[in-house]
């Protein structure tokens, strides 16, 4: 008898049934999105800014002083340590290697240009270089840690013999995209013309086998910028991993604190010293935070109008249904019965147009995800329960006014059509 | 009469027309908070992002020194608008005779330009040096006084901080740079400065600096530009799409709210008919009343949104968010459009039929 009833309801009333379903999917899909939107966005805005600036470098170990001044280093280009190329695809082995997203070594080296009387700087690096770490490819180079680096032209091939020329420098030079250079008895072509709005302009940029070539060195490589993604630092991480006890120190290193990858990375290449880019790392670290706060606050807001949505259609349907009520209790319906079946008419409305809710939803975060990030944000599916719980909440709260107030009506004046 | 009907209409039906003004304040709110901190967003992320440090670079040609004057002009320039450090740098020898990079700077503002830079402690007295961890170990161990010497001057100085940054400034030992220009007889050759605001903005304040200081090379830096730029970019994108799912949502709600309370009073509706009442009049009656509900809920609604941008605001920002009263009429305007849709629905669907069949209750 009781399902009979439930089921005509729903049989019968499909309008009002449909109205108040598409309510409680509409708040429900809205919620899930926003919900995947700012649990992902941290992750998204890192990973934009990873791609756009390394936040780790990597030096040898026994190097000596830099004499950098603004940027233009005064140390003999051969003095100093020197770490080894064949090292640098163990980065890919360290525990953390799916948060590193790119790394790229650097080699000045002085050249004399042919037909000019001073030195210029010959950088070698990779530019976007296919690395080989036991059985998987990985593409990295400037193209992937220096985001604000612009070329008129094309990117060389990190197998040939081209070369990218410094904007200043090929004004200087009066050299264009396209053209050719001798350095050091040899000639490349120039593939583009770079502004970095650095010091680089001045410079020549090659792949890095020219520059080994034009230094002497074989395999030598200067410096590594690496970009990882990492978690913000706390206590923890600022911790000396030395005074910690296994536990902790297991808890630290399985952690991607900048601080453990800087850690990992000394592991994987011998003789370096790994140190954060304050810089990148600290500012980065609180913009996010504060991006991440402001989505969860958003949402907060979002899951309130939500609510607000689903349980003033639940109130309106009800009410509309005072007349029924009246007939119910005329005819000898308890109080509590009446109300027991509102509340599974609620339930059944609020799980079926979760579920609807929760299917939109996803769409909606992975709409919002491509348009904006160009990459899909995904809904945890641990969510979906989660969510279920709140709708089938908030639609018994938003219910639960009404069904009183339907409840406690005479039934005289209800079924007159008094309100 | 008409204002009489209007009031006692609220007063009779208090539970629906509060329930009604509800869902209207909650949702002009929601949207006043929504729209306050979209529009402040921008400034509040370009605030957390000048933690980068400089975003303009004052360079001297050629690797000489700046004239005196140069700091002053860029300070002029900037107009109290941002921060300008001047840094001088020079190589000179250890008494070991290895070679270090020695920088000189106004420390007070270097500090508030690099807050991102890990000191131990400050100097404060003239003298006193900051070592790069790096530097450090050329310079000798920590604590102990140490002698530098250029073009066949020295200067004895004492560390008192070690700086760490990751960057190439662990590599040099600062001074102060009253210290630094007495002992070099050299001047500024570089002036980092910070300004908040667009790229527009920059690019102009790029303009001014080279004219005023035609001797130097000024350019921004790009890194800390782009990366900002991008970073708000995508924010903002992001945050255009809660508001516009929230207002929507909202929206929605309160047409579903409005929608039942007008349907229900179709017997008004029929009453007034059967009276003797004309259309235009019924119709003014409900328009009256939807624009004063949406009225009243957008009053009510903007100043609590108010409030709840300022609460996010000092929650996650630490600076409560300017109020943006130009926001208030497209809030006006969108509750009032929303209760004229909300009441236009019904009465079209009410109009059609016969008073008497309404009063009979079908």
């Amino acid at each position: 008898m009781f399902l009979r009833l439930v089921y005509e309801s729903f049989r019968r009333q499909k309008r009002r049934k449909l109205l108040a379903g598409v309510a409680i999917a509409l708040g429900v899909a809205v919620a899930t999105a926003m919900i995947a939107v700012a649990t992902d966005i941290g992750d998204k805005i890192n990973r934009e800014m990873r791609t756009y600036r390394a936040n780790l470098l990597v030096t040898p170990q026994e190097d000596t002083l830099d004499l950098e001044i603004g940027g233009v280093n005064l140390k003999p280009p051969s003095d100093g340590a020197f770490l080894n190329e064949a090292d640098l695809p163990k980065i890919r082995g360290t525990f953390w290697r799916h948060n590193i997203v790119g790394f790229t070594p650097m080699l000045p080296a002085a050249v004399r240009v042919e037909g000019e009387s001073r030195e210029v700087t010959l950088r070698g690096t990779y530019f976007s270089k296919v690395i080989r770490f036991g059985k998987e490819d990985f593409t990295t180079g400037v193209r992937s840690t220096h985001g604000w680096w612009k070329v008129d032209g094309s990117w060389p091939n990190d197998e040939s013999q081209e070369v990218l020329v410094g904007q200043r420098l090929a004004t200087e030079l009066g050299k264009k995209a396209g053209g050719s250079i001798r350095i050091g008895g040899e000639e490349h072509r120039i593939s583009g013309v770079l502004s970095s709005g650095d010091v680089e302009e001045n410079e020549i940029i090659a792949p890095i086998a020219v520059a080994q070539r034009a230094l002497g060195k074989p395999g030598a490589v200067r410096r590594v910028y690496v970009s990882a993604m990492t978690k913000p630092e706390d206590a923890l991480a600022r911790r000396d991993p030395k005074t910690m006890n296994p536990e902790l120190f297991d808890r630290w290193y399985c952690s991607p604190y900048v601080q453990s990858i800087a850690y990992q990375l000394q592991e994987a290449i011998p003789h370096s010293h790994a140190e954060q880019i304050r810089q990148v790392e600290q500012t980065e670290g609180t913009v996010l935070s504060k991006i991440k706060g402001l989505m969860l606050l958003v949402t907060l807001a979002a899951l309130m109008a939500s609510a607000l949505a689903v349980s003033a259609a639940m109130a309106t349907t009800i009410f509309e249904r005072r007349g029924e009520v009246g007939l119910m209790k005329a005819l000898g319906g308890g109080n509590s019965a009446i109300a027991f079946l509102f509340f599974t008419e609620a339930a059944l409305l609020a799980i079926i147009g979760g579920a609807v809710g929760y299917a939109a939803g996803i769409v909606l975060a992975r709409r919002i995800g491509l348009a904006i990030f160009n990459s899909q944000i995904e809904v945890q599916p641990v969510l979906f329960p989660v969510i279920l719980a709140i709708a089938v909440m908030v639609t018994f709260a938003g219910s639960a006014a009404a069904i009183r107030r339907a409840v406690l009506f005479d039934p005289v004046y209800a079924l007159r059509g008094e309100a | 009469m008409f204002l009489r009907m209007l009031v006692k209409a609220a007063m009779l039906r208090r539970g629906r027309a509060m329930s009604a003004l509800l869902a209207m304040i909650v949702a002009s709110a929601v949207s006043t908070a929504m729209l306050n901190l979209y529009a402040d967003l921008q400034a509040k992320l370009r605030r957390e992002f000048r933690n980068y440090g400089a975003n303009i670079a004052v360079i001297a040609k050629d690797g000489s020194s700046l004239g005196s004057d140069a700091l002053p002009k860029a300070e002029s320039a900037l107009g109290g608008l941002g921060l300008a450090v001047p840094f001088a740098y020079v190589v000179a020898r250890t008494s070991e005779g290895k070679s270090v990079v020695v920088a000189g700077t106004d420390m007070q503002q270097a500090r508030k330009l690099n807050s991102w830079w890990s000191v131990t402690e400050w100097p404060a007295a003239s003298n006193d040096a900051l070592v790069g961890v790096r530097a450090s170990d050329v310079v000798g161990p920590e604590g102990k006084p140490f002698t530098l010497s250029f073009q066949e001057r020295a200067i004895q100085v004492k560390p008192v901080g070690k700086l760490r940054t990751g960057g190439s400034e662990d590599s040099r030992v600062y001074i102060g740079l009253d210290d630094f220009e007495k002992w070099t007889k050299l001047q500024a050759s570089t002036i980092e400065i910070t300004m908040s605001g667009s790229s527009e903005k920059i690019s102009a304040m790029t303009a001014r600096l080279t004219q005023a200081i035609p001797e130097a090379d000024v350019r921004p830096i790009r890194q800390v530009m782009e990366a900002e730029a991008r970073v708000l970019d995508k924010t903002r994108a992001t945050l255009f799409a809660a508001a516009a799912l929230i207002i929507l949502t909202s929206a929605l709600c309160v047409l579903a709210t409005l929608m039942g309370w007008v349907f229900d009073r179709r017997r008004d509706f029929a009453i007034m008919k059967a009276l003797g009442g004309s259309a235009r009049l019924i119709n003014g009656f409900f328009a009256a009343e939807a624009i004063a509900l949406g009225g009243a809920g957008a009053v009510i609604g903007f100043a609590a949104g108010l409030g709840l941008a300022a609460w996010i605001g000092r929650v996650n920002f630490h600076a409560s968010v300017v109020p943006r009263f130009g926001v208030f009429p497209v809030v006006l305007a969108g509750c009032v459009a929303v209760a004229l849709i909300s009441a236009a629905l019904p009465i079209n669907l009410l109009r059609r039929i016969q008073p008497a069949i309404i009063l009979r209750g079908e």
